[in-house]
């Protein structure tokens, strides 16, 4: 498994952080760690009407880590985060959250918590300048005013901390921001904000190589700083290059979870594709890989629905 | 810095120069250029790719002013000048009005006969009530009126434009009922019973007070400015270069000397007439109070990211319906603000007020001076230059015994020159 001489190799910013990679990792599979994982999922379901968007899923993110998240269209990956961040209830489940159970009533409450989710369309506003968007939401007063110099220093602070590449003004508007940048502004706001799991959809979709270098970059920053980062990425270079871990989702359910090491670009297209690959089984436990077949077997007409729309798609 | 001014290239070279040339392009050249030349280079930079700011409004202004005093001397006499302020006060403050709601992406339609209703109401009851509480209670009802549109548009989610074109129709029969009720407008229009009423128009400041109350104005408004850059440039941080914010102090200082010499000078015609109306003083502060709010706290904060983008200020936790309501609730109270300057001017407030022109005039203030009709961007100066201009076409027709039809039609003219160069720009900065 791993070992923290290949994480150092493979990549030196986040390998050193992280107390014993292989402990953490090999947590997983229930074995005895002193801390637990920053985020645990337990056995989370979520229906949309009879289709079974996701089913029985176990995963632990834990703290310095970068996890990938992949998997075909329709596989579950935005229900998952939608999960995650507070936006959708999960059905079935618990959410662990520092080894305490937490219900996520609302984005606000996953927020308050420390889990922030940048999603594909940055949810930034354009007319509004990067300090502004950094704290938007969150603005800090001084005499019952906006308190712009505070503000400002800190902005300036966390982007520096994060290494951005330097824009001429922090006081320029998101709108006329290269897509890196936006991504970092949106990152940077996420990590003001105290967030301990950063939660990336589809960071360097609409990114050119330059761009997405500077986003790779910043995600191993993140991971550096002991913050969990959660990135969902069709773009498997991405995430063999930035990725510790990758979990596969498959059909909603979860095909495997491993460390990149066990993993190459061929065993994650086939477990994206089929749910299961030759080549590993990773963390993907047999534990759960026999009690995955349960709600499969239990004969959800929609989970027929999907497995076939999903069959027809090649 | 290069000089180039085209797009910048693609992301492949996308660091250093390019990413300066980017920000010169959009960026507030307070807060990156270093010197008086580099700031109006990138002032020059910013007006080409849609960022204009106050520059045409105040070329149109003067052109506008040129055109007018070239076909009657009369244009710019101390008489006509002071006339035209008094005029435009109206048309100033509910283009304040149409900001707020504008910033949002929304519209106000009913703003005319909100400030209407508001204005019989004050009219109404200082017949039994003191001044001041009639004026209170004016801006209560524009509030109120603004409150249950805004009610409507964010709990009903429906369009604004019908809310308050409805509003419109609505509010003009409110009217018309509460003036046929008042029992002192038997010919349909109450009048302005009361001295301080009617002063806050008809009323001067003494010529002595014109130039002391200026001098104290400038100095605060040069002081905050001096004291914020001092702030930011002990706090390390880019500050905009000494020689344009004394540059901004100079332009204000000209400005209001300008404002009290001609308010100073007489234009009596029988007796002596001189000083600067209350009025002005009354635009300056709304304007200022409306500037702070909007600049300065979360709230203001929070209409520009809602105008910017709703889903992300959504998102990072504001309440949009609080917010959206808020704005709506002083759009109602800046109108309400308008409808009593507007009965004092008048003397009289009557059911014959035309609130459909009101609103266009409102709407065209804050857009020709550079308000953005799709929210997000804008500012309260925009509708002071652009209600001076509003005021100035209307003042300089009427000067020229043009018709109304004329007035109506040059000036339905200047807003929609106004919103196409608003939608050229926005496709300039799309873009870049």
């Amino acid at each position: 498994m791993t070992t923290p001489s290949a994480a150092d190799g493979a990549r030196p910013a986040s390998g050193g952080r992280a107390p014993s990679p292989a402990a953490t990792d090999t947590d997983q599979a229930g074995g005895a760690a002193q801390q637990p994982p920053l985020l645990e999922l337990r056995g989370i379901g979520k229906n949309f009407g009879p289709v079974r968007a996701l089913s029985d899923i176990n995963l632990d993110i834990p703290a310095g880590k970068v996890t990938a998240l992949v998997g075909d269209n329709g596989a579950g990956k935005s229900t998952l985060i939608k999960t995650i961040s507070g936006i959708w209830q999960p059905d079935h489940g618990q959410i662990h959250w520092q080894g305490r159970p937490v219900q996520l009533h609302s984005p606000k409450a996953a927020t308050d918590l420390g889990i922030a989710t940048v999603y594909q369309d940055l949810a930034l506003c354009d007319n509004l300048d990067i300090v502004q968007n950094m704290f938007l939401g969150r603005e800090q007063l001084r005499h019952f005013q906006l308190d712009e110099i505070g503000m400002e220093l800190a902005a300036k602070k966390t982007l520096a901390d994060l290494s951005v590449v330097t824009v001429r003004s922090i006081r320029q508007p998101v709108g006329s921001l290269s897509g890196g940048q936006r991504q970092a502004v949106a990152v940077a706001r996420a990590v003001m904000q105290q967030a301990q799991l950063v939660i990336m959809d589809e960071p360097t979709a609409a990114l050119g190589v330059t761009q997405t270098r500077v986003v790779l970059e910043l995600i191993d920053t993140l991971s550096s700083q002991g913050i969990a980062v959660l990135v969902i990425s069709h773009n498997l270079n991405d995430v063999m290059s930035s990725a510790d871990r990758v979990a596969v989702l498959y059909l909603g359910r979860l095909a495997a979870v491993a460390p990149i090491e066990d993993l190459d670009t061929a065993s994650i297209v086939e477990l994206m594709t089929t749910g299961r690959s030759d080549v590993t089984h990773g963390e993907a436990n047999p534990a759960r890989a026999a009690h995955q077949p349960a709600p499969a077997g239990g004969g959800a007409p929609g989970q027929d629905a999907v497995d076939d729309r999903a069959g027809e798609a090649p | 810095m290069s000089t180039e001014t085209h797009q910048p290239p693609p992301e492949s070279a996308e660091q250093g120069d390019d990413i300066a040339v980017g920000a010169a392009q959009a960026a507030a050249p307070e807060v990156i250029a270093t010197s008086l030349g580099e700031y109006t280079r990138i002032q020059l930079r910013r007006i080409r790719s849609g960022e204009s700011g106050a520059l045409p409004v105040t070329i149109g202004l003067i052109a506008i002013v040129i055109y007018f005093q070239a076909r009657n001397s009369l244009f710019l006499s101390a008489g006509n000048l002071v006339n035209l302020l008094i005029q435009g006060a109206p048309y100033i403050i509910l283009g304040m009005a149409e900001v707020f709601v504008l910033l949002l992406g929304e519209i106000d339609l009913a703003v005319g006969y909100t400030g209407g209703v508001a204005a019989v109401i004050t009219a109404w009851t200082v017949f039994s009530a003191p001044w001041w509480l009639a004026i209170i209670l004016g801006l209560a009802t524009g509030a109120f009126i603004g409150l249950v549109f805004g009610v409507l548009i964010t709990r009903l989610r429906l369009p604004s434009f019908v809310v308050t074109l409805s509003g419109l129709l609505g509010l003009q029969g409110l009217m018309i009922v509460l003036v046929a009720r008042s029992g002192h407008g038997p010919g349909g229009s109450i009048p302005i019973s009361n001295q301080y009423i009617d002063d806050l128009t008809t009323g001067n400041l003494s010529v002595t007070a014109g130039w002391i109350v200026m001098v104290v104005i400038v100095a605060a408004a040069a002081a905050i400015l001096l004291l914020r850059d001092r702030q930011r440039r002990s706090a390390g941080l880019v500050t905009p270069p000494l020689s344009v914010t004394v540059l901004k102090i100079v332009v204000m200082a000209v400005a209001g000397i300008i404002v009290v010499l001609i308010g100073n000078t007489n234009r009596g015609v029988s007796v002596p007439l001189r000083g600067v109306p209350w009025v002005v003083l009354i635009v300056l502060g709304v304007l200022a109070i409306w500037t702070v709010l909007l600049g300065r706290t979360r709230f203001g904060r929070y209409i520009y990211a809602i105008g910017g983008n709703a889903e992300a200020a959504r998102r990072a936790g504001v309440s949009l319906n609080l917010i959206r309501t808020m704005a709506f609730v002083l759009t109602g109270l800046t109108a309400a603000i308008a409808g009593i300057i507007l009965a004092s001017r008048l003397g009289s407030i009557s059911t014959d007020l035309d609130g459909g022109q009101l609103v266009l005039f409102a709407v065209a203030a804050a857009v020709i001076g550079g308000t953005h009709l799709f929210g997000g961007h804008g500012k309260m100066l925009n509708a002071l230059l652009g209600g001076l201009v509003v005021a100035a076409i209307y003042n300089g027709l009427g000067l020229l015994g043009m018709s109304a039809a004329a007035t109506y039609i040059v000036t339905s003219l200047v807003l929609l020159a106004a919103v196409t160069v608003d939608a050229l720009s926005r496709r300039g900065a799309q873009q870049t």
